[in-house]
């Protein structure tokens, strides 16, 4: 029931992209702006499952938290392959100009370039093969990635950046907590944290 | 400067132009246009790759009246392409008047009536190329900006026009943010302004201007980027130096006064090599000048137009 609500975004566009005018008049640009946000939504959603259970008590959700992660990742594979295959029709010299002359994609592909080894190491197997702390250390850098994932959209708005702020600023929140969770008075000591992130992405997996 | 007819676009570029002239012809065209989307709205976006990616110059289809009055800039009304078509209609465009000053010897408050009742009404076929590198083609009424200014008798002194805005947050919520500097000015240099192919546009597609487009009068100007084209004007001076224009003092290292459509010139941060023609689904190369480069290039001889951006 979570991974068809995770599906409706991507049924919505679907939806839309094979209705004439139902992604308007500029469908093209449309399709990479809807699948951008929702990137930045699920990395949101999926950075919040910790705080949601440790502070709302809502710990049913720690099951979704892979599938969540994974869809992060589904939202940028298809803004990443609109961007590529669609609006630049796979034109390889042009896109590689653009990369490198332009920061916001130059960040937008750094975002998604290590995007690809979270989603690659997120089963059961490789938590186990990597181990605990490394695991958990590999993971973190889906900090990074938030941030460069909301640089991307600020670079790429042209005046109006009110969204990507506040994006930014849920990013920071987000971040923050996991600071003080680590860091503050009451918690674990940080040694211990690391496998705890690791097995609890063990034990509420499917 | 050689310019025998101000609309002489060449055939092979607007090829609805001279169909479009021909006001029985167009009645035709305006319905082959809607039969022709109705139809394409059956099929696919996809299949329509097919039609420009073949060699060769790509053509110049006339847009669609709804997508002209859909997917605007005009933060006026809001920032989102859909806000301008959702929150211009409750703009009171009747009555209008425009406040003419400056180095000029005819100041004064003109009302809409006065200022073009008068004037020679034209119909242009133009291309607009907005700086976020999407275009589209648009058939525009009204008239060439030179007939009005003349009126006025502007000074010698005067080298450049500066063009303002309706300011009034009741009616363009927009303004309420300070996205942009209100009220939004823009301005061109003396030679621009008079340049035949510079427009005071007050209709579209035959009918009255939407208020989402600029209603009732706003500036065309073909061979720069869209936001020259500032919309509901209610104030033409006449000065000496360039005016500091709204998106200038926005992002200065990203806005020039001049604009002019250069596809070697990128943004700072996107290309203007190419742009997507709304209606298309492949890219297009920029042209220079907006194509309109046998006509106004010469006005920018000897100008390092990477400077003068």
């Amino acid at each position: 029931m979570v991974f068809a609500a995770c599906l409706l975004p991507a049924a919505d566009l679907g939806w839309r992209a094979l209705h004439p005018d139902g992604l308007g008049v500029n469908p093209i640009e449309e399709a990479e702006i809807f699948t951008g946000l929702w990137t930045l939504r699920f990395l949101a959603i999926t950075l919040a499952v910790t705080p949601a259970r440790r502070l709302l008590h809502l710990g049913f959700l720690a099951r979704y938290r892979r599938m969540f992660g994974l869809f992060t990742f589904f939202y940028a594979f298809v803004h990443l392959s609109m961007w590529a295959g669609v609006d630049w029709f796979f034109a390889w010299g042009l896109m590689g100009g653009e990369i490198v002359k332009h920061k916001y994609i130059l960040v937008g592909m750094a975002s998604f370039a290590l995007l690809v080894p979270l989603a690659f190491t997120s089963t059961n197997g490789w938590v186990r093969r990597l181990g605990g702390n490394r695991w958990a250390r590999l993971h973190r850098l889906v900090y990074l990635i938030a941030i460069g994932g909301t640089v991307h959209y600020l670079w790429a708005v042209k005046k109006d950046t009110l969204f990507p702020y506040v994006y930014l600023t849920v990013f920071v929140v987000l971040l923050a907590y996991r600071l003080v969770a680590r860091w503050g008075p009451r918690r674990a000591a940080p040694a211990q944290a690391a496998p705890r992130v690791a097995n609890a992405a063990l034990q509420h997996s499917e | 400067m050689l310019i025998r007819k101000p609309d002489d676009i060449k055939p092979s570029e607007i090829t609805p132009e001279r169909d479009y002239v021909n006001r029985r012809a167009f009645l035709k065209l305006a319905g082959g246009v809607g039969a022709i989307a109705a139809g394409s709205a059956l099929a696919p976006r996809m299949l329509q790759s097919a039609i420009v990616s073949s060699g060769g110059p790509p053509e110049d289809k006339l847009n669609t009246w709804d997508q002209i009055t859909s997917y605007n800039n005009y933060y006026e009304f809001g920032t989102e392409k859909s806000d301008p078509k959702d929150n211009a209609q409750q703009l009171r465009t009747s009555p209008w008047s425009i406040e003419v000053g400056g180095l000029c010897k005819k100041p004064g408050h003109y009302g809409y009536e006065d200022l073009f009742k008068p004037a020679n009404h034209v119909d242009r076929v133009y291309r607009l190329r907005c700086v976020e590198a999407w275009s589209m083609v648009i058939p525009w009424n009204g008239y060439v900006l030179a007939d009005i200014l003349k009126r006025f008798e502007p000074d010698p002194r005067a080298k450049y026009v500066k063009f303002t805005t309706l300011y009034d947050p009741q009616q363009m919520p927009g303004q309420r943010r300070a996205v942009l500097q209100w009220p939004y000015v823009e301005g061109l240099r003396m030679d621009e302004a008079m340049h035949p192919l510079t427009l005071l546009v007050t209709g579209l597609y035959g009918k009255p201007l939407p208020n989402q487009d600029g209603a009732p009068v706003r500036l065309v100007v073909p061979w720069k980027y869209g936001f020259k084209g500032i919309k509901a004007i209610v104030k033409i001076e006449f000065v000496e130096q360039p005016p500091l224009t709204a998106w200038m003092q926005a992002a200065p290292d990203e806005y020039g006064f001049y604009a002019n459509v250069n596809p070697q010139v990128d943004h700072p941060r996107w290309t203007q090599s190419v742009e997507r023609r709304i209606g298309e689904f492949r890219r297009r190369p920029t042209l220079m000048f907006n194509g309109y480069g046998d006509q106004v290039a010469s006005l920018y001889t000897g100008m390092d137009l990477r400077k003068y951006f």
